[in-house]
Order: structure tokens, then sequence, then C-alpha cells
């Protein structure tokens, strides 16, 4: 019996029980739409994480070893000081230079800032960089996210200037004079105390002076730090804006100044240093390739410096840890509308098998192998499986372009602006694929059984069959 | 070559605790192009004689030689591709597939035997028009009466020109006057095309038909026509 004869008695066997195929159909478009939406979801939901941090830090850091584990609080044990030669070898590399989009330095420091006007002092996280390069890597977007990055205003600004997160502004009492939206500041503890217990004439000389203050100096902090000798420093810096940097946690401490003026702060006269150098590539495929031939590199041309090569993944352990939630997310709905699709699929294929029996006994006495009532019973499902993926993957594309276009948000447990929810079906051919051979290969295994049974039934018996 | 020889067949049931003995050491030969009915009581073993005649059950001992080949050992593929050249079959339910046209039920023996396409148009066709279905090929099983279901049914069991055709029963589901117009047409194809005809029947007007008559009562054949080894 050929192919197409098959598939065609196939389908019209399927055609026979219309309300039963719809109801099995219909447990396969849910399913798959169910997984499909999913898997879309945690995809941009990875892709925009990943989108992130390449933006942030690059696909690769170089670091002297460490630094990750040991450094973040000792900048000036973990400096880099060669930066300058190792960056010139990356771009004149052969190998490297078609792979890199950008390799900028970057030196973090922590310390206290202080807006000693308003009396208040907080920890900070700082990072100096190449204001120009750091914008340049933001316009990584390999995956046509939708981003939420915004350049730096510190390319072209003083070489004094600093820009701050949103919750760093409000606990610096900052909001005012650098107009954070939503930014409900409240009166330093210490400077509560002071202004309840002073005359009524002081505090209103005080709140005159304060208004005639100019904005410009309105704006000034004090950042305290410690050098690579252990000296306190101190430098006077202007926030020229303050920005949310979407994790609550980052955004109460976050600072970014030029890296000259984190490298004075840290090193005074002595020659300056980086704690790391971003590597941003073209593309993730290419991180194997470009790490590989970045170590090396470091290994031949700069030995005399105990450098490692990390990951982005490597350097935020969330992305990891989320992709791993994701995943076992993923998997158990995944397994969950399998077993589901198995068994409604199983007893579709076995009522048929049932309701079939003299038919199944009439084609075996008028020739029919068993292996051709096993095939017949297969095809079948294997149209379950082809028409319900089919139906299935365009219920998922069109609930997921009416998800894209309807501009819900969300915000994600501690970041502090809603995100768009998104999902990426159609661009993620992976999923897509694995999700349809996923299903049809459910199909073809809840039939196996009913299948089976069919081709080992005795003709006799079958052709009795009431 | 006689199509049909059996020799000291027996068939022994098994129900629950029980053993019913089918055929007990049957032996018997038909002749090529007879219209051989076998008749008999309800529970004498008349469907199972055919059922082994037909290949579609084996017997617990004795040879079965139909169309020159013993049967009884032969590997299940092995078999249904002996049933699909061999044998035609005409139930009493007719057992047409009901989502297949009255040409695609005739047209499926042929694909079981892959012959090509022209070929199998044109016997089609013939044996539409010889059964007097022309212009009904399109029709569905259930689109059609119970006369024309087994004129379908008919022609099915002849279109790839087998050696035998087993009817069980042909006209019990047909009215006394259609259950007629089968069996002439069976007695008339039979006649034209030299095929040997066995069918089962307690239908006194297909009895009259036969050419040769085998009866049969608990298992063994009480009275034949047919040349019968003891």
């Amino acid at each position: 019996m050929n192919a197409r004869a098959l598939f065609s008695l196939a389908l019209r066997n399927l055609l026979r029980n219309r309300r039963r195929s719809l109801a099995t159909l219909l447990a396969m478009i849910v399913g798959l739409t169910a997984i499909l939406l999913f898997g879309g979801y945690r995809a941009n939901i990875l892709y925009g994480m990943q989108t992130g941090f390449v933006q942030q830090s690059g696909h690769l850091q170089i670091q002297r070893r460490g630094y990750f584990l040991d450094g973040g609080d000792s900048p000036t044990a973990y400096g880099i000081a060669d930066y300058p030669k190792i960056i010139a070898a990356i771009r004149n590399d052969t190998t490297l230079a078609p792979l890199v989009a950008m390799v900028t330095p970057s030196l973090r420091l922590g310390g206290i800032a202080g807006n000693f006007a308003a009396g208040v002092s907080r920890s900070v996280m700082a990072i100096g960089l190449v204001a120009q390069e750091s914008n340049r890597m933001l316009a990584w977007n390999d995956y046509d996210m939708v981003s939420y990055a915004r350049p730096l205003p510190l390319a072209g600004a003083d070489e004094d200037a600093v820009v701050i997160g949103s919750g760093l502004a409000r606990k610096l009492q900052l909001c005012a004079v650098l107009n954070v939206p939503d930014c409900s500041q409240a009166p330093a503890a210490a400077k509560a105390a002071e202004t309840t217990n002073a005359p009524d004439d002081v505090l209103a000389l005080s709140a005159q002076e304060s208004a005639q203050q100019p904005a410009a100096a309105r704006n000034r902090i004090e950042m305290l730090a410690s050098t690579a000798r252990g000296a306190p420093n101190v430098a006077s810096l202007s926030v020229i804006e303050a920005k949310n940097m979407g994790v609550k946690a980052i955004d109460d401490l976050y600072m970014a100044m030029h890296l000259s003026q984190a490298q004075k702060l840290i090193y005074g006269a002595s020659p300056p240093a980086v704690t790391a150098i971003a590597v941003q590539l073209h593309h993730t495929a290419q991180m194997p390739a470009a790490r590989t031939r970045l170590e090396a590199l470091l290994g031949s041309e700069f030995s005399a410096e105990p450098l490692e090569v990390l990951d982005f993944q490597t350097l935020n352990p969330m992305y990891g840890q989320t992709d791993q939630f994701m995943g076992s997310m993923f998997g158990f709905i995944a397994v969950l509308i399998g077993v589901i699709v198995l068994f409604t699929i199983g007893n579709t294929m076995g009522t048929a098998v049932m309701e079939r029996t003299t038919e199944i006994g009439t084609l075996r006495a008028i020739g029919l192998r068993r292996s051709g009532i096993r095939r017949l019973f297969m095809c079948e499902a294997l149209l379950l499986g082809a028409i319900g993926s089919a139906a299935g993957l365009a219920s998922a594309l069109a609930i997921a372009y009416a998800i894209n276009h309807s501009g819900w948000t969300w915000t994600p447990p501690g970041y502090s602006y809603a995100y768009l929810i998104l999902v990426r079906v159609g661009q993620n051919t992976p999923l897509l694929v694995g999700s349809i051979v996923g299903m049809i290969g459910v199909t073809l295994i809840s039939a196996w059984w009913p299948a089976r049974r069919a081709a080992r039934l005795e003709i006799v018996d079958a052709l009795r069959h009431v | 070559m006689q199509p049909v020889s059996l020799r000291n067949v027996s068939k022994v049931y098994h129900l629950d605790a029980v053993e019913v003995a089918a055929l007990n050491e049957v032996s018997l030969d038909i002749e090529a192009g007879r219209f051989t009915v076998i008749s008999g009581p309800s529970g004498s073993g008349k469907t199972t004689l055919l059922n082994l005649i037909g290949c579609i059950d084996r017997p617990d001992r004795g040879e079965v030689i139909i169309a020159g080949q013993a049967v009884q050992d032969m590997k299940d593929d092995a078999l249904s591709d002996f049933r699909a050249r061999h044998i035609g079959f005409v139930f009493q339910n007719f057992n047409l597939l009901p989502v297949l046209s009255a040409y695609e039920n005739i047209e499926y023996p042929l694909l079981l035997g892959k012959v090509a396409p022209a070929e199998r148009r044109r016997r089609v066709r013939e044996l539409i028009d010889a059964v007097g279905l022309t212009g009904r090929g399109d029709s569905r099983p259930g689109q059609l009466s119970g006369g024309q279901r087994q004129r379908v049914a008919i022609a099915r069991a002849l279109v790839h020109s087998p050696a035998l055709v087993l009817a069980d029963e042909p006209t019990a589901n047909l009215d006394r006057q259609t259950g007629a117009a089968i069996i002439a047409l069976m007695r008339q194809l039979q006649h034209e095309r030299g095929v040997s005809v066995v069918v089962s029947s307690h239908d006194p007007q297909v009895q009259a038909e036969a050419d040769t008559s085998i009866h049969i009562r608990d298992g063994q054949i009480v009275d034949s026509e047919a040349e019968v080894t003891a």
C-alpha cells in the first residue's frame, strides 16, 4: 500500500469521528500553545538578561586572578597595570579583532558619598569607565530586545561629573535638585534630630541659606575612598544625573564616573590600573573561540600578570540561576502537558482500535500485514500530531502577537521598574522545532501501544467483534 | 490442482476451562471452478472450516493445502501475502471500509498487491460494471443499500483474480429477493472467471445453487458430494 493511500485512509479515519478528533486536537493545541508561550517568555527573559549583562560588562572580562571572588572590596590589590597594552594587543590580534565589538577598561571601587549640605552620607559602589566606549557597548542588541539601557551622560562631561542611581539620589537628598521622578525622600535621621532641637530663627535662616544656594552647588557631593597606600582620599564630584538602575539593591549604591577620576581617587600620583577589561563580542556564539584565543594571548604575552578570563555567566550568577529555575519550570510544564497529551491521544487511539476491531479483522483477512495495521494507526497519530502542532503553533503565534502588542508590564522581584511582558515564539527556532518534534513524538508514543494492540489482534476474533 | 485440500484437520477452542472441538479430524478436497456450499446447524463448525480454508485461522492438527501450498505453518506475513494473492472474502455484514467509496473499497486489494494505477483503474471499472454498480463508484457504503454493499464486497473479493473466494453467510443480512440476486451474481461471476467459490450458508436457495454440498455437524463432515478422505 503506497504512502499516499495510507495517509488518505488515515486522514479519513480521523475525520470519521470529528468531535473526538477535535477534542484531541484541542488538548494538543492548548498544550503546545502553553509550552510555546512559556518557552517564549522564558527566552525573552534570558535574552533580556543576557543583553543587559553584555551591554554593561561585555561577554568576557579580563581580571586579575582572584578579584572576582575575593577582590571586590580591594581594587588596589587586584589592579591590572598593563591594561593599555592588553587592550592594544586584543585590538591588533588578527583572530580576535573580527570577533570583538568593543574592548574597554573599568575600575570598580567602594567608598562613602556624602551630601554634607544635607548632612547625609551613604556607602556607594562606584565604577570608573570610559564613557564613550561604555555607551557604545549599550548599543549591543543581538536579539532585537526592547532595551532599557540609556547612554550615560558622562561622555563630554566635566572630569568631576558622576551619575548615580536614583535610589542613591534619594538617600543623598538629591531628588529635587536632580529632578528625579517618583522620588519621595525621607529626611535624614541626623538632620531631623538636629532640626528638632534647633531654635526657630536658626531653622529659618538655614532654610533661607539653602534656598539661596546656586543649583550647581547643590548637586555637589564628596566621595571618600581609600587610596592604594591605605590613606583616605576625597574627591568633590558633581552629580549630573540620577538614573534608575532597575534593580533596587544596585540603584541604592550605584555611582559611575570617568575612569580618570576613579584612578585619581584610588591611585593618586601612582601609576593607574583598572580592575577589569571588558570584551564585548559581536555575537554570543563567538564566546568559546574568543575566550580560547584571549587566554592564549594573555598566557603568551602577559604571563607576568596573573590574569584570568571570565564570561558573563560567571560574572552574573543570577543569569545561570534564572536559566536553571526557568528551565526546570519549563521542563515541569512540558512534562505535565506531555503526559496529558499522551493519555488523551492514547485514549483516542485506544477507542478507535476498539471501534474498528471488525475493520482491522477485515483488512487483515484481505491481506494487510500486521505491520500495515500498525502503520495505519501510527499514520493517524502522525497526522494528529502534525495537525495539532500546526494549529498549536498558529495559536501560540497569534497569542504571542497579541501579548507583545498589549503593552502589559510587570515588575520582576527586586526590580525598581516595570518591564514589558513579551514572548519570543516566532524568533526562537530551537523552541519551535523542539516543541513540535516533542509534541509529534508524544503523539507517536501514545499511539504506539494501541497500534500494537490492533496489529496483534487475531483475525477471527476481530471479525467476531461486535 | 485442487484449490482446497484438508487432511485430518482438527481445531479446538478454549472457552475458559472448557474445551470445544470445533473441527475433528476433517479431511476434504474441493475441486477447482466449483460452487461449493458448506451447510450445517449453528455451532457445527462451518465458520471454523471456512476460516481455516481462508487462512485466517490455523488448525491445531492436520494439514491445510490451499492453491497447492501447505499454509498451516506459514509465517504471519507470508500468510497475509498469500491471502492477498489467492483468496477473496465476502462477509455476512459486507465489512466494507466506511470511509472509502465503493470504487476505493474494490481497489484496496490491488493496492496491497502493488498493481499499477492504470491496471487498477481498468480492473475496478470492469468489476463495477460486472456487479451492476455502474455510476455508483463514488458512493460511500453508507449511501448504498444492503444488496449494493454486498455487490461491492463481491467485486472486492474478485478484483485481484484469486483462485478461491470464500463467502460466509453472504445472504444472511439481505431480503430473500436481494439474496437471490446476489447468489445469482456470484454464480455468474464464478462461471465467467472460473474461480472456486466456497460459501457457508443456512439459506436453502444458496444450497440449491451448489455444485458441491458439504454438510457438517459437530465438527465433522457428515454428508458431502466433495471428495472426502476418511
